[in-house]
């Protein structure tokens, strides 16, 4: 049994020691919003944070997050509210929507290091989350309006319709 | 609104089965919602295929293309909410399940492709809307025992007279069961309120928060997971199996051999990739033991050679035309295998009865997931039923159906259900490739360089002769665009040579769009600079008959810069009509030291009539940067008849840091709905391709760009 903290819970893990957190999440934990893309930390698809900091899970294994502190997309915020999220539903970021949990993860990152990054430092730190369906541009927007939305706490996102349409 | 009750009182009601669009759309049960949501189940009422109001006043629109990213989950139900007077927020989204009144007749089967969604449903769901606001019309009218034509909806609730109201679930019931009324009257563009107006999609706070649900993501109680080993040598087939040690390991519940290869099948899915490392396979490569790209090459261009092809379109006489021109410039251009690198894998799960099975699957043709199901369950199809997950990508590779058999014979063999992911090395090394292609070009030009001749010989395989072995018309996938060649020429001729190379090939998004537009558009450069002519110049001489495509070109080339030059930069043009959509694109690049640099990709797009704008914007740019990755580094390369690029790290694709400026125009215009998908891929290479010739002298003439010698000529 290894234990660790996933979305502030203790959970203890019936798992080799070398499986990836990535698997962990998913089979195990039945946390689906972590991505499999590539399993080389080349595509950025199973960015999760590690006790805070982006990291691929696909490539870390099990032993090496004992006792550590995990976030998924499922626990980045209640209600979709993290400025990140919010921003992305502003603009509308997602196409088939597969990469952006770990777009949104490494974002979320990247703007509680950087609370006002610019596009240089954008394309730092968001290079190694791949994007086929391209919707790039509308992240690099979103992630300049989740740094408004963030250091203005009075700011509210522009209305949008949120809702839970598509069936699961 | 009694305009249209009038209507449909005059010419009366048509019982039974209506025809809309030539497709049946009532008296249909829906199989495939067990284990889900029963659509209609609360006491409401299904009031056609598309639409169930239930009695709390929700509405599920069932949803019969797939959502890959293209936005019909949102684009469709936008058209059935605009008849039916009802918010879009209001609505739930179901995928269909297979059913006959869910085939597009566009592509002749329950298929998404060819960019035609909203073109196919452009009057079938509005129609279905208006059918059911008229029959909650007249369930409304008969409980209040009044002349419908008294009566009206507005916002999602019935009006009746003397200020009776009533909802639509109140009577969703009683509506389903009123007679289909014919020839409902669709409203007039000007009184559309949700149609050509940006919305957020209803998919998006599903993918922001993880909930989303892929095929990869499928969880079934009981369900085990399986990891599958196809033969390196594409087309291969075990020999021998040694799976001793791999079926020792821990959580390792069975080894199989399957008829795409050995699944082995374990608790949790990093087990059984483990003990996928622990198989002794012996494989029987077949007949690609010895294929490589070289041979690849040399066989389309002996084929070349000796064929000189089947007509696709003649006009005039060509060869005479190219004898008798002052000038024949001529060209080979080439293009490479691309893989699709979708971000969610193959995957499938399956969940195999006695009586029955059920798939679950992100697939873009579900009547052959179906049948590819029954026949490795050994069950009729109508006993299988496919649930259509999202799809993580689509981009045509969804259109095979290779990565269903093998979850459904494990399942099988398991008696439980079995999801089968394949890793990325396993979806790089099998894909259904783009095919290669050898264009054999010519134009013939007068002494004022006037085309006078076009000639264009394409030698590539047949993706439709392999997808759909009965087809009379092998040719689409590979002319399609070709035959539609815009410019005015008097004497055309485009021939084909279908050549095998003994892997299997598959449709990509644009389809021969993104080859032939290439092609046409380079060699249009060619032409220009022979006749001494500004390409953008050129090319508005030769479409005097075309305004949609002058009109995205002037637009594009204007918003662009065209004539005036920036230093050290450098622009090339591409123009091109796909999927009903006129698109031209300009590129701005420069060449520093042999080195590329893409700055800005302009875009100028004329699609008719938009449904949701802003996801018109987001497809136009997506299809940018899939063009923009193919241009500058797709190629998948074959030796010893394996695939060599096999994860992220030897597929180049375009990453956040590495896009240049997009400049998207979309026109407004009163033309009927075309595709968004597809068309801007095909324009990026020729685009980008021209500017390099711009800026160094170098044509181009085969893709990818890396690896090309970019310096001065």
């Amino acid at each position: 049994m290894t234990k660790l903290r996933v979305n502030n819970q203790i959970m203890d893990i019936d798992a080799a020691p070398d499986t990836p957190l990535l698997w962990v999440l998913r089979d195990h934990l039945a946390l689906t919003g972590t991505k499999f893309g590539c399993g080389m930390a080349l595509c950025g698809a199973c960015t999760v944070h590690l006790d805070g900091a982006a990291v691929r899970s696909c490539v870390l294994p099990l032993s090496a997050v004992e006792g550590k502190s995990v976030t998924t997309i499922e626990g980045l915020s209640a209600g979709r509210s993290h400025a990140v999220q919010a921003a992305w539903l502003e603009l509308d970021v997602p196409q088939c929507g597969y990469c952006q949990s770990g777009q949104i993860m490494s974002a979320a990152a990247l703007l509680r290091g950087n609370p006002n990054p610019s596009d240089t430092d954008i394309d730092a730190a968001m290079s190694g989350n791949i994007c086929r369906c391209g919707t790039y541009p509308r992240i690099r927007k979103a992630i300049h309006r989740a740094a408004e939305l963030q250091s203005a706490p009075a700011l509210q996102p522009a209305p949008v319709q949120i809702r839970d349409g598509v069936q699961k | 609104m009694t305009q249209v009750l009038a209507d449909l009182t005059r010419r009366g009601f048509l019982s039974g089965a209506a025809g809309v669009g030539g497709t049946v759309v009532l008296a249909l049960t829906l199989p495939g919602f067990g284990g889900k949501e029963k659509p209609g189940a609360a006491a409401g009422g299904q009031l056609n295929a598309w639409l169930t109001i239930s009695a709390d006043n929700s509405f599920t629109v069932i949803v019969d293309r797939s959502e890959m990213g293209q936005g019909v989950y949102t684009a469709l139900p936008m058209l059935l909410a605009e008849e039916l007077e009802i918010s879009v927020d209001a609505i739930k989204v179901v995928a269909a399940p297979v059913g006959d009144a869910y085939v597009n007749p566009l592509n002749g089967g329950q298929v998404t492709g060819t960019s035609n969604s909203v073109q196919d449903a452009w009057e079938k769901l509005r129609m279905a809307g208006a059918q059911a606001r008229t029959m909650l019309i007249v369930a409304a009218a008969e409980r209040w025992r009044v002349d419908p034509n008294t009566c009206h909806v507005e916002n999602g609730l019935i009006h009746g007279p003397a200020g009776k109201t009533l909802s639509y679930g109140a009577v969703a019931a009683a509506a389903a069961k009123v007679p289909v009324p014919k020839d409902v009257k669709l409203k007039p563009k000007e009184r559309f309120r949700i149609i050509g107006k940006s919305r957020l999609r209803i998919d998006s706070a599903s993918k922001v928060d993880g909930s989303a649900e892929f095929g990869i993501d499928v969880k079934l109680p009981g369900m085990l997971h399986g990891a599958l080993a196809q033969s390196p040598v594409l087309g291969g087939k075990v020999a021998m199996l040694d799976a001793a040690v791999a079926e020792s390991m821990p959580g390792v519940r069975k080894v199989l051999v399957t008829t795409s290869g050995v699944v082995v099948v374990a608790d949790h899915f990093w087990q059984a990739i483990q003990a996928r490392k622990a198989l002794k396979i012996t494989w029987e490569p077949g007949s690609n033991a010895r294929l490589d790209n070289i041979g690849i090459r040399a066989l389309l261009e002996k084929a070349a050679k000796a064929d000189p092809g089947s007509s696709a379109r003649a006009d005039g006489d060509a060869a005479a035309a190219l004898k008798s021109a002052k000038q024949s410039p001529r060209a080979v251009y080439e293009l490479p295998l691309l893989a699709h690198a979708t971000m969610e894998p193959m995957n499938c799960t399956a969940d195999v009865k006695p009586d029955g099975c059920d798939i679950f699957v992100g697939t873009q043709v579900q009547q052959m997931a179906q049948a590819t199901a029954a026949a490795a369950a050994g069950l009729d199809p109508g006993k299988v039923r496919v649930f259509t997950t999202l799809l993580g990508g689509g981009f045509g590779r969804r259109l095979d159906v290779d990565f269903i058999p093998a979850a459904v014979e494990a399942s099988k063999a398991m008696g439980a259900p079995v999801k089968v992911i394949w890793t990325r090395e396993d979806d790089m090394t099998h894909d259904t490739y783009r095919p290669p292609a050898r264009e054999e070009v010519s134009g013939g030009l007068d002494a004022q360089g006037r085309l006078t001749a076009w000639s264009l010989h394409i030698t590539s395989p047949s993706i439709t002769a392999r997808a759909s072995p009965s087809t009379t018309d092998p040719f689409d996938s590979v002319v399609e665009y070709a035959v539609n060649y815009p410019y005015a020429v008097p004497n055309f001729s485009l021939t084909y040579t279908r050549q095998e190379i003994g892997i299997d090939v598959g449709y990509m998004r644009s389809v021969s769009h993104a080859p032939n537009c290439f092609v046409i558009e380079s060699f249009m450069d060619e032409l220009a600079v022979a006749a001494g002519k500004d390409p953008v110049e050129f090319r508005l001489s030769l479409l005097e008959a075309k305004p949609r495509h002058r009109r995205v070109l002037q637009t594009a080339a204007q918003r662009a810069g065209w004539g005036r030059p920036v230093q050290g930069r450098f622009r090339g043009v591409a123009l091109m009509e796909g999927y009903t959509t006129h698109v031209a694109q300009v590129a701005e690049i420069s060449v520093d030291e042999g080195v590329l640099k893409v700055h800005k990709i302009t875009c100028v797009v004329d699609c008719g009539q938009m449904v949701n704008p802003r996801i018109v914007e987001s497809q136009i740019e997506s299809g940018i940067v899939f063009g923009l990755s193919a241009a500058l580094w797709g190629e998948v390369t074959i030796m010893e008849g394996q695939v060599q690029q096999t994860n992220f790290n030897s597929y180049r694709v375009v990453r956040g840091n590495e896009m240049p400026e997009l400049d998207v125009l979309l026109l407004e215009s009163g033309e009927a709905p075309g595709g968004i998908g597809e068309p801007s891929v095909a324009l990026v290479a020729p685009a980008i391709c021209n500017a390099i010739f711009a800026a160094t002298g170098n044509r181009l003439r085969a893709l990818p760009i890396a690896g090309q010698n970019l310096s001065k000529a």
